[in-house]
């Protein structure tokens, strides 16, 4: 009888043992093996329920008595140390054993990437049981936890910790999750559903440092951009096979690692063999069981005399990861991929194909794996059909306009069927029900016609009332303000509404009243209605400063003017920025800190660009006939003089315009609220465009037109478009909702067909007549200045949370995790009202 | 939490004074700096003075005094400058996202014509 010793007792070395006793009727081996682990193999794969049950039995794969024969059996918690080949033995700490065939199936162990702080306590790695009782015992205490990849493993043990009502992130290096398994939509897939589950995934992520805390165990994760405070720290990096044994015994290795083993499973000695995780076959490890499974098969055959060979190891996969369904086989790139995507429901599946588009080469599922069992037998074969109907789920025909998987607000991911779903099921009337219901449109606020739109294709008859406040719409609000006579908010709201007002109607009634020319927006009352921008009278940004925009007509600057432009930014510290507007953005103005830089800026001669303002923003150009080769009008000085004239009109939203000297565009006139192309005779008209949420190309309104009849027409349209246009309704949506659009424009603004044109043409002279700068104003008014004090109770304070980091010999604010969170750490303690 | 306080231990709370109520103006918010924290105060048309944390917690920055004051239904309230989230102004409460972040709301009182903030 022959001697048989296995250094491994994993779930692949335990299978060798079992198909080999299965087989050998005969009698013809004996079998010892020595295990490094307490206890005999384990289903590892199911390891993460341990954490959970934490009834070791459960996985137990060795039934009782399994080793108590006289030919079969276990030394636990006995590794083998070295291997003698000349003399064919192999010693353990206790005692040296001979083998007629040595079968090495030692494993792997975890890799752990280097990282500083990594061995402190509260890091942990996650392979064996003892690895996990460890985790269990801190997890309790734990708020939060991060698992450093997010391979199979660490999605295993991350849903094993957000069981244990961990805060759980997910640490991944690669730029996807399960980066062996699926491709990037897969990935993107897979995170969406787990993002679902309340884990918060980082991918494209190494950790660069773990921390230790006062107490000396890990407790902050630092990542390149962020960092994470952390109670425990779980390595599943992916593994690494454990070879050293074979190494010192000199025995053939792979180049990355592996003892090197033959089709056979044989080593470079032919009486020890290698399986599982150990193995490297053609230079390459398997870590799933699969592969290992079919080593230990036919090892077993080849030990009793048979001349069984592995083939291609089979890396399919499907499984159930956090209750994702995730199947792929074969390639999971080709030639020819087909993909379907569904972001609503998380599926996403593709299929990649031969470049005749005929064979299958292999497929990703996740989100929907049920085609997995059809689909894997095909691999490397014929299509039996189109690829459509091989992906596609049954179709019941009911498309809108819009895809129902469509995002329609990006921000916080709401699709066009999870609005439409609400709007029914909810009875849905309006936006803001939308908003409370599927927080769409609650971030940025770029999806709300979208919105409108969806909710009039359900049937829902919207409302033109501007708000709560007032049932009139903005348009209907302007004839009243024009022909009531009254000038403030306050009565208005009185005599035609109800309530104090809100967000929507405040800054409404302020631009009708500014549109018609009422003084300062910051005179009176009227600050009060302001928004942030024009209360400051400059841009907002995330972090509580400003921007500052000075008025370059045209684009065209001196250089002295430029040099002024550099020393205010230098003095103040600002970021600068060219604008998209041919103009310069200063970031980063403290409010108090506004009227000094507008001192220095209205000293050198600029005015405000009203870059903050629902107002006139920018007439772009090109250079025009005066130096261009093939400019044929003065687009320079068009550009300027329609700046000029329209400068501070306010409007329902921001005007853009543009002027071009050729054809060849080089202003992009057409994407402006209106834009002005010079032909050979004049001047060509374009009405209503814009870039944004929805581009739109302006329409052709007039061609060869003189400057002064070009200038009478932007004058009317203009003033056509504030008298009635919705709030915040650009000139794009206010032509396509005019009745009779284009054609019904030109009846009013050319042939004066509703009998305004003189109205309109005295609004825009009392408009260009009454402008004054309104920073120039607001310097020379003690009171206005009042409003750039930040603190009342400490008017030279400056505001200390705001926190700037150095980028590309500038600064910008500081990102979550660059500065301290918002937290009491000294200062007087306030008393918190509790209702 | 409902703690009943008697008379004498009021007095011994620490209520700090921060700006004449004159200083406010109606419907428009100003911000106090108090050690590291910012608190909003807010004159309403009713005369009285509310205050709130002044950190947006959707938005992540210090804003809160700039925001547009206004009303729904009957309650009193601040849209932040940044993203319009609405809050109520009496419980700090995000008014279209039942269970999102609250601002930290703050007690006040008004004597002698000085707007004072309770301090613990």
């Amino acid at each position: 009888m022959r001697h048989l010793v296995v250094a491994g007792n994993g779930m692949v070395g335990q299978r060798l043992v079992e198909a080999l006793r299965a087989r050998d009727t005969a009698g013809e081996w004996r079998v010892t093996v020595l295990a490094e682990e307490p206890c005999t193999a384990y289903d590892r794969v199911a390891l993460s329920s341990y954490l959970g049950s934490r009834d070791a039995s459960t996985l137990a794969l060795v039934g009782d008595g399994f080793y108590d024969g006289a030919h079969y059996r276990a030394h636990l918690a006995e590794a083998v140390h070295s291997i003698d080949r000349h003399a064919r033995t192999v010693t353990t700490a206790k005692r040296t054993i001979s083998y007629d065939a040595l079968v090495l199936a030692t494993g792997s162990r975890p890799f752990v990437p280097p990282t500083p702080g990594a061995d402190l306590p509260g890091c942990h790695v996650y392979r064996t049981l003892e690895d996990l009782d460890g985790i269990h015992a801190e997890a309790l205490d734990a708020r939060s936890a991060a698992v450093i990849g997010g391979g199979l493993l660490g999605l295993e043990a991350a849903g094993a910790l957000r069981d244990l009502d961990v805060d759980v992130h997910v640490i991944e290096v690669a730029d996807r999750l399960m980066p062996q398994q699926v491709d990037a939509g897969g990935g993107e897939a897979l995170r969406r559903h787990i993002e679902r589950l309340g884990v918060t995934v980082h991918t494209g992520a190494p950790a660069s440092a773990i921390e230790a805390g006062p107490d000396g165990r890990a407790a902050r994760l630092v990542l390149p951009d962020t960092a994470i405070d952390v109670d425990l720290v779980v390595f599943s990096a992916g593994i690494r096979p454990r070879d050293e044994l074979a190494r010192a015994a000199g025995l053939g290795t792979a180049e990355r690692g592996g003892i090197a083993v033959d089709e056979a499973c044989r080593t470079s000695d032919p009486t020890i063999y290698a399986v599982g995780e150990c193995a490297a076959l053609d230079g390459r490890v398997y870590g799933l069981v699969a592969p290992g499974y079919a080593m230990a098969e036919v090892v077993a055959d080849r030990l009793l005399g048979g001349d069984a060979v592995l083939t291609e190891p089979d890396t399919a996969t499907k499984l159930k990861l956090l209750g994702v369904d995730v199947a792929s086989f074969g390639a999971t790139a080709g030639p020819l991929d087909v993909v379907y995507a569904n972001p609503v429901d998380g599926v996403y599946k593709k299929l990649v194909l031969s470049d005749d588009a005929k064979t299958l080469l292999g497929a990703v599922l996740v989100g929907d794996a049920t085609s997995y069992a059809g689909l894997r037998p095909l691999a490397g074969r014929p299509l039996p059909s189109t690829p459509d109907q091989l992906l596609l789920p049954a179709s019941d025909g009911t498309q809108l306009s819009l895809p129902g998987d469509a995002q329609v607000c990006s921000c916080n991911a709401v699709t066009k069927d999870q609005i439409v779903a609400a709007v029914a099921s909810e009875n849905l009337t309006d936006v803001a029900g939308v908003k409370a219901c599927t927080k769409a449109g609650t971030a940025c606020g770029s999806c709300i016609p979208l919105v409108k739109n969806l909710l009039t294709e359900c049937g829902v008859h919207q409302s033109k009332a501007l708000c709560e406040h007032f049932s009139q719409s903005r348009a209907e609000l302007f004839e009243l303000v024009l022909s009531s006579g009254i000038r403030t908010f306050s009565e208005l709201v009185a005599q035609h509404g109800q309530g104090q007002g809100c967000d929507l109607c405040k800054p409404a009634v302020a631009s009708i009243l500014a549109s018609l020319g009422t003084g300062h927006i910051l005179d009176g009352e009227q600050a009060s209605l302001q928004d942030t921008n024009d209360h400051a009278l400059a841009n907002l940004q995330k972090d509580g400063t400003y921007s500052v925009v000075p008025r370059i007509p045209g684009g065209e600057i001196t250089p002295d003017k430029l040099i002024v432009i550099g020393e205010v930014a230098r003095d103040f510290g600002l970021y600068t920025k060219i604008t998209g507007g041919q103009r310069i953005d200063l970031f980063g103005a403290r409010l108090d800190q506004l009227p000094a830089v507008w001192k220095r800026l209205v000293d050198a001669g600029f005015e405000s660009g009203h870059a903050y303002g629902k107002a006139l923003r920018t007439v772009k150009s090109c250079v025009g006939d005066s130096w261009c080769r093939y400019g044929v009008q003065d687009s320079v000085t068009l550009a300027i003089d329609l700046e000029l004239r329209y400068r501070g009109l306010r409007a329902p939203h921001k005007i853009k315009s543009a002027v071009s000297g050729c054809a060849r565009e080089c202003a992009e006139a057409r994407s402006k609220d209106f834009g002005v192309i010079a032909t050979e005779n004049g001047w060509n008209l374009y009405l209503g465009g814009n870039g944004g949420f929805r581009p739109r190309h302006a329409d052709l309104f007039a061609t060869d037109l003189d400057t002064a009849t070009l200038v009478t027409y932007i004058d009317r349209y203009l003033m056509f478009y504030i008298r009635t246009a919705d709030r915040l309704q650009r000139t794009a949506t206010w032509l396509e909702s005019l009745d009779g659009g284009l054609d019904y424009l030109r009846t009013v603004i050319v042939d004066d067909a509703l009998g305004i044109c003189a109205e309109l043409d005295a609004a825009m002279a009392r408009h260009v007549e009454s402008y004054s700068d309104e920073w120039a104003d607001a310097l020379n008014d003690p009171v206005k200045l009042q409003r750039f004090v930040p603190f009342v109770n400490a008017p030279d304070a400056t505001d200390p949370s705001i926190v700037v980091v150095p980028e590309r010999g500038q600064h910008r604010p500081a990102r979550p995790g660059e500065k301290p969170e918002p937290a009491l750490v000294a200062g007087p303690t306030l008393k918190v009202v509790t209702r | 939490m409902t703690l009943a306080i008697s008379p004498a231990v009021e007095t011994a709370q620490d209520w700090r004074r921060i700006c004449r109520v004159d200083d406010l103006l109606t419907g428009r918010g100003v911000c106090a700096l108090l050690g590291i924290e910012q608190v909003a105060l807010f004159l309403l048309w009713d005369g009285t003075v509310h205050a709130v944390g002044n950190y947006d917690p959707y938005g992540r920055a210090y804003v809160i005094s700039r925001g547009i004051v206004g009303s729904r239904g009957d309650a009193p309230t601040v849209a932040s400058p940044l993203y319009k989230h609405v809050f109520d102004l009496r419980t700090g409460r995000p008014v279209d996202d039942p269970d999102g972040p609250a601002l930290t709301t703050y007690e006040t009182r008004v004597v002698s014509g000085v707007v004072e903030v309770l301090l613990r």
